[in-house]
């Protein structure tokens, strides 16, 4: 955000500079003031026209749900009724009676040991998939199978095999998040232009050098899209996933709120869940941006 | 003449499924230490195939290569190649890029420091040390070749090889790195085989330049001496006689008694 404006004011402050070079003592602009106020305006054009439209919906949802007898609660209702859930999001009550702050971090603790997992296993097999073609030959097929099977089919197996809700969640969440993994780190490593690997070849780089000097980094545009769409699938699959297996986490709040007529309840989660899968996004796209900053533009 | 690189009964006959096609028919070429040998040909006559194949990047059917009397078939720092598109790696900087070779080839001889204090060296040499912190999306085509032409000679390898290192240039960059190659050959005496289209770069750079038919089953059609004392200078040559005559050698060659021959 900085950076645009200071560029700017530099741009507009050499021109005057140059053509009118007799007069020295020309005063200094506040150019802290004005960039600043840049800053205010390009804020201030990005966040109005969604506040704007964010205003409108909840009018026309107020407007709607206000009347009696409608099925679900106008927007001054939910905050009404989900007032101490908001204002006090770490109590804990024992059992599943505690803060929203208890149940999205459970989740989110399932999601990060199920993702990792999956990033993991998702790039090696990626690397092999890529890079060997008998490997491609003998799994592609297989992976092509398995990625279009449902997150929540996996779970009655999982459940049967681990014999326990915790691991099954997290298995749900890996073989959920995996695949787009695998797919996206395979195009990466074999679309590693020749270039690199006879400069390699030249160096005579060992196996290991080259994946981690060479493939990586080569790949990790690639990678990296992988890894995004593995993030939103596995936030996808959790919260279907908790409010079958139960316990502490976001999904079974909801189920547990719907279960208990709580529909205030559900609408609240539903905004966190949304925003928290928002963030997740973003956080893997900008470690992404950051890793692959040489590579994205070539 | 003492054979330095050795280029020994070279064939080299793609095949797919049924179809085989010979690419290259019989090279054979010695090459002297010091000596800076031009390959100059029509685009397909298999030039980039022989210095693969020179470069241990593709094997011959038959024949091989020796340099100072050993067979070499597989790549190695001994041949660094400069490529066509400088092959710079995007995610590292221009030091990187350099100290990428130059800890390979000397982990076990040179300290970290000293190894620190030889990439330096060589991107002074190409006069590039000032972008040394810039990645190759920073710095102009002509400026990424210099750094590829970096570091392959921070390899110290006994044969360098040019795969039309100037053919993605625009004319005034391509002369100003044409001078700095020479001066450079002059400084340091390296062996230097140079794959190009250009005539006028053949003459100008090389002590010898080799002629290829036209493919398919390419041969070397023509050894030209060019007996042009060094250092050369570019503007003097414009109408020095001998450069002339080597250069109209080259052009018969290659427009009449080898024309190029549109593919039907």
């Amino acid at each position: 955000m900085n950076m645009p404006a200071t560029k700017i004011d530099l741009e507009t402050a050499m021109p005057a500079a140059a053509a009118a070079p007799v007069v020295a003592m020309t005063p200094k602009r506040p150019p802290r003031t004005e960039a600043y106020a840049r800053m205010a305006r390009e804020t201030a054009v990005r966040m109005i026209p969604p506040l704007v439209v964010i205003a409108l919906l909840t009018l026309v949802w107020e407007l709607i749900c206000r009347r009696a007898g409608s099925a679900l609660p106008p927007p001054s209702r939910v905050f009404k009724d989900t007032k101490e859930l908001i204002l006090d999001p770490f109590f804990d009550h024992g059992g599943i009676d505690k803060g929203l702050f208890w149940h999205l971090s459970a989740s989110l603790q399932r999601v990060a040991f199920g993702y990792s997992l999956s990033a993991i296993a998702g790039i090696a097999l990626g690397v092999l998939v890529g890079q060997s073609v008998w490997a491609m030959r003998g799994l592609d097929p297989l992976f092509q199978v398995l990625r279009t099977i449902p997150p929540l089919a996996w779970l009655p197996l999982s459940l049967a095999a681990f014999r326990d809700g915790q691991p099954s969640a997290i298995f749900v969440i890996f073989i959920t998040s995996i695949w787009p993994i695998i797919i996206n780190t395979a195009v990466g490593i074999r679309n590693i232009p020749q270039d690199y690997r006879n400069v390699a070849a030249v160096v005579q780089l060992n196996p290991l050098e080259f994946f981690s000097k060479i493939m990586i980094p080569a790949a990790a545009p690639y990678i990296f899209t992988g890894l995004r769409i593995g993030i939103g699938l596995s936030w996808l699959a959790i919260v279907a996933a908790e409010m079958l297996i139960g316990g502490v986490g976001i999904g079974f709040f909801i189920w547990d709120a719907w279960n208990s007529s709580h529909i205030s309840e559900i609408i609240l989660a539903l905004f966190y869940v949304g925003i928290i899968g928002f963030v997740l996004d973003r956080l893997i796209a900008s470690l992404g941006k950051v890793v692959t900053r040489g590579t994205a533009q070539n | 003449m003492t054979a330095y690189l050795k280029l020994d009964h070279i064939d080299k006959v793609f095949t797919r499924g049924a179809a085989t096609t010979e690419v290259l028919k019989e090279i054979n070429l010695t090459i002297e230490k010091g000596e800076y040998v031009s390959i100059i040909g029509h685009s397909g006559c298999g030039k980039s195939t022989l210095l693969n194949i020179i470069a241990g990047l593709t094997g011959a059917t038959t024949g091989g290569v020796l340099l100072e009397n050993r067979e070499v078939n597989s790549p190695g720092p001994d041949r660094a190649v400069v490529f066509q598109n400088h092959s710079l790696l995007p995610w590292l900087t221009v030091y990187e890029n350099v100290r990428l070779g130059v800890d390979k080839v000397f982990a076990r001889t040179k300290s970290r420091a000293e190894r620190d204090a030889w990439v330096m060296h060589n991107l002074n040499l190409v006069q590039m040390a000032h972008a040394r912190d810039k990645r190759p999306s920073e710095i102009s085509g002509g400026m990424k070749q210099r750094v590829g032409i970096a570091r392959a000679l921070a390899m110290e390898p006994k044969v360098l090889l040019l795969d039309e290192p100037f053919g993605a240039l625009d004319a005034l960059t391509r002369a100003h790195l044409q001078d700095s190659v020479m001066a450079l050959h002059q400084k340091l005496g390296n062996t230097i085989l140079m794959i190009t289209h250009d005539v006028d770069e053949a003459v100008l750079l090389s002590d010898r330049i080799v002629m290829m038919t036209n493919g398919p089953s390419a041969r070397i059609g023509e050894v030209l001496e060019v007996p042009l004392a060094r250092p050369r200078k570019r503007l003097e040559l414009a109408t020095n006689g001998i450069y002339l005559k080597c250069r109209q050698r080259v052009l018969e060659f290659l427009y009449e008694r080898h024309r190029f021959v549109e593919a039907a």
